[in-house]
């Protein structure tokens, strides 16, 4: 059984850390949003709450954080604009010129600004503590970034599963300068493989992140979920997809990592964890198939995927 | 108040009072007024040169799809966007407004070491042929982004060790300015001036060149061992050979955190100049000011980690930079409240100079939020290398650290010059910039928090609105500074006579102004007597 440090670190069920639940819940309500909602992808304007324990806890920060710089926002730019106009020359106002230090007033207004930067630290403090815990994961997947493509090498159970994962050729032609193809007309344009990553829900996903030539990263919004691959070392993050949340999700590496930086993305495939071990098996079963007849499988069979939507 | 026109017989046979004819004036000057007129204006062709290559970038991003160039092309467009920007335009820019001011402000006959000074100013114009000859050569700039992570930076051609020499370059002449601003700071004041009673805008100065003697050297040691490691087989940052990668970024950024409070210091000093002359009030808690001045440039050596949270930093190194960068938020914070106080219960008129300095007041503390919600690290593993970074850094950069220059241009400028500028022109340069600047950046914010990672040449085509209207705002806001170019070179020609104080009404502290304007060719020749 897993040691917890606190409420956080039990990530093998999914409890709510304690101090981002109730600021979750709080934002969920005032999104109206109800447990299986449609919140996966951003609307455009914010963060995307997401499908993870994770991504929510991160939404939740955002959200606290973006609301106490509105309301700071609000009281100073206030004061200025009200200075603007009340303390008008061409009106009139006569300046008061012995207004020039207060000790007691830059104490105040220094003290209060640290007492909300501790407000903020501390479930942000929790957070980076869970987020960073990888223990007792229940699926690793190797994943290695190259110029300019991702290739996802299963472990555990799924061990020997092993592809890679490259921009769609529809996505890929339109993209070309002057290629005459309108990106509208291309489903998912820019965000779609030829072979996604496919993983299970409810279950505690841990990528083992390097890569083979320079530093790229990998990120999926909706997940929370980012993290540099650096060529010579291994970067973990684990994420859980809520149970319910199945279904497609999309990404794109997050640094500059040459000339088709913007052109390598990544999709996750989220399934039940049924759905997932029938994935598996026939993975597996292709492997065989395209083992030689004498000697052992190859390590690394191009996998001819029957996941594509 | 001593205020010379006769020069010192003591002085060197060629000494004039009027200054040499011809090209030598500019290539031999000593003179510290014409080595700021120099670099200001070097530094205004870098911004028309940089902010071409961001009509490139906002053209391209125009709408989804590759329309316009190459995407090598595209990320050469960015890095070389940035390095003009930050090395060609802001940092000369303060340095010229640091040549112009400092003399004067303190009341000396000029800074302490002219020769030298000459020698970083021209340094410049070579650095940056080099840099921008790279265009031109086999395999185009360097296009690894102005921070140069390797391994892709090695991957850069003939350009490379050309980025290299002109960096180098630049960091040697930003080193050679800096010493001169502290020694002439720290030496030269005239009898009675405590640094205390110094002005804030030298004072800012003071600070930062401290600042640039500190990290450039730590850029140079980091761009040499990219160059070592191409051509003379070390592996400082190869993996394969027991380097890394990552050891580059905390190298980097130890330069490059203060790099940019190098980059905003002296705007602070600008506003704190400006926002009392047009409250025709003084300065709120200067000492506190000072200080404040003082704590962001410490804060700013121990804050680098913040660059790299994405990176697969141990839990307590996320921990301590994100709580020593959330804390540079709170003498920040005093600042934006001296100048709010600074204002209150004053007697506003809105020259030029004010309207700009208003802008940074608001849009700069924009950028402080957002710089304050990067600090958070679980939300920033959401925000990294997104546009939400894009758009911090501009609002702190662009309303920021061009606005504090533009104020401080527009303030100094009839010293300079002995003239009154177009005001009218010179207003409407305001509200189109500050309005354009919020209608190219302030989007950004969505597309980052939607999900568009930066240096990109084309995107999915849920972010085609927002980068539309980006690129409106880009276009326009670049038209707009055509404008500034205007207004300058307006008044250098000729204008209505601008007496000693310049703005009748406003009673601005300062030995530059019981200078006349224009300010003698060789001021304080004799020091002044400071009360």
């Amino acid at each position: 059984m897993s040691v917890t440090l606190g409420d956080n670190h039990d990530s093998n069920s999914a409890p709510p850390s304690r101090g981002g639940a109730w600021l979750r819940g709080l934002c969920l309500a005032a999104l109206g949003v109800a447990a299986k909602a449609e919140a996966n992808t951003s609307n455009g304007y914010n963060l995307p709450l997401g499908v993870t324990s994770l991504s929510h806890d991160i939404y939740a920060l955002h959200m606290e954080v973006f609301w106490i710089c509105v309301g700071i926002a609000v009281a100073v730019f206030g004061v200025m604009i009200y200075a603007l106009v009340k303390f008008r020359h061409s009106q009139g106002a006569i300046p008061d010129t012995t207004m020039v230090h207060s000790t007691k007033v830059e104490i105040i207004w220094t003290i209060i600004p640290v007492v909300i930067l501790v407000v903020m630290a501390i479930p942000a403090a929790k957070v980076i503590l869970m987020m960073e815990d990888t223990r007792n994961s229940e699926l690793s997947i190797r994943v290695t970034a190259y110029q300019w493509k991702w290739q996802y090498q299963y472990m555990d159970a799924a061990d020997g599963i092993n592809f890679f994962s490259t921009l769609a050729r529809d996505s890929n032609f339109a993209r070309q300068l002057h290629s005459g193809i309108d990106p509208k007309t291309v489903p998912n344009y820019l965000l779609e493989v030829d072979h996604p990553m496919v993983i299970p829900s409810g279950t505690k996903v841990r990528l083992l992140l390097t890569s083979q030539d320079v530093i790229h990263a990998w990120w999926v919004p909706d997940f929370g979920a980012k993290r540099s691959a650096v060529p010579g070392f291994v970067n973990e993050l684990w994420f859980r997809v809520d149970p319910g949340k199945e279904g497609i999700y999309r990404g794109q590496c997050t640094s500059l990592c040459g000339r088709d930086h913007g052109f390598m993305p990544i999709v996750v495939d989220v399934r039940t964890p049924d759905d997932f071990k029938k994935w598996v098996e026939e993975q597996k079963a292709a492997l065989k198939q395209a083992a030689a007849p004498a000697g052992d499988p190859p390590r690394s069979a191009q996998v001819l995927s029957t996941s594509t939507n | 108040m001593a205020n010379a026109h006769v020069s010192d017989t003591a002085h060197h046979d060629d000494h004039h009072d009027q200054p040499a004819t011809g090209i030598k004036r500019w290539l031999f000057a000593t003179n510290h007024k014409d080595i700021g007129t120099m670099y200001l204006v070097f530094s205004l062709i870098m911004f028309f040169i940089g902010g071409s290559m961001a009509m490139v970038i906002r053209a391209e991003l125009f709408q989804p799809g590759l329309q316009l160039v190459d995407p090598g092309f595209f990320n050469e467009m960015t890095t070389t966007h940035a390095l003009v920007m930050i090395f060609g335009a802001v940092m000369p820019a303060f340095v010229g407004l640091a040549n112009w001011m400092i003399p004067m402000q303190v009341g000396a006959p000029d800074m302490a070491l002219p020769r030298m000074n000459n020698f970083s100013f021209w340094i410049l114009p070579f650095a940056f042929t080099l840099l921008l000859s790279t265009l031109f050569v086999p395999g185009g700039s360097v296009a690894g982004g102005w921070t140069l992570y390797p391994p892709l930076s090695e991957q850069s051609g003939d350009a490379f060790p050309m980025l290299i020499f002109a960096i180098h370059m630049m960091g040697a002449s930003s080193i050679m300015g800096a010493i001169n601003v502290i020694v002439t700071i720290m030496n030269m004041r005239a009898p009675g001036m405590t640094l205390l009673k110094m002005p804030l805008f030298a004072w800012s100065w003071l600070i930062t060149a401290y600042l640039l003697i500190a990290v450039m050297p730590v850029l140079a040691g980091a761009v040499t061992m990219l160059l070592t490691d191409h051509f003379f087989g070390t592996s400082f940052f190869n993996a394969g050979g027991g380097g890394d990668p990552i050891m580059f970024e905390h190298i980097f950024w130890f330069f490059g955190h203060p790099e940019v409070y190098i980059m905003i210091l002296p705007a602070f000093g600008i506003i704190s100049e400006i926002l009392p002359t047009f409250s025709r009030k003084p300065l709120f808690g200067a000492t506190s000011m000072i200080y404040a001045i003082a704590s962001i440039a410490f804060l700013s050596f121990i804050v680098w980690g913040h660059h790299m949270f994405a990176d697969g930093m141990p839990e307590a190194a996320q921990l301590f930079y994100m709580m020593s960068t959330m804390l540079i938020a709170v003498p920040t914070g005093v600042k934006v409240f001296n100048w709010t106080a600074t204002m209150w219960r004053g007697s506003l008129s809105f020259e030029p100079p004010m309207l700009f300095a208003i802008a940074f007041l608001f849009l700069f503390s924009i950028g402080g939020f957002s710089g304050l919600m990067l600090a958070i690290v679980p939300a920033d593993f959401q925000y990294n290398q997104t546009y939400f970074v894009v758009a911090h850094f501009h609002y702190v950069l662009v309303p920021g650290a061009i606005f504090g220059i533009m104020a401080g241009v527009y303030y100094w400028l009839p010293k300079w010059t002995g003239h009154m500028y177009n005001m009218t022109l010179a207003k409407a340069h305001f509200w189109l910039s500050a309005i354009f600047v919020n209608v190219l950046f302030f989007p950004q914010h969505f597309l980052g928090l939607a999900g568009m990672p930066r240096r990109i040449p084309d995107y999915a085509v849920q972010f085609t609105d927002w980068n539309m209207v980006s690129s409106i705002g880009g276009f326009a806001f670049g038209l707009s500074q055509i404008l500034f170019v205007i207004v300058i070179v307006q008044c250098a020609r000729g204008g209505q006579k601008a007496s000693a104080i310049v703005w009748e009404g406003t009673h601005p502290t300062g030995l530059e102004w019981t200078l006349p304007s224009p300010a003698p060719y060789h001021s304080f020749s004799t020091a002044p007597e400071i009360r």
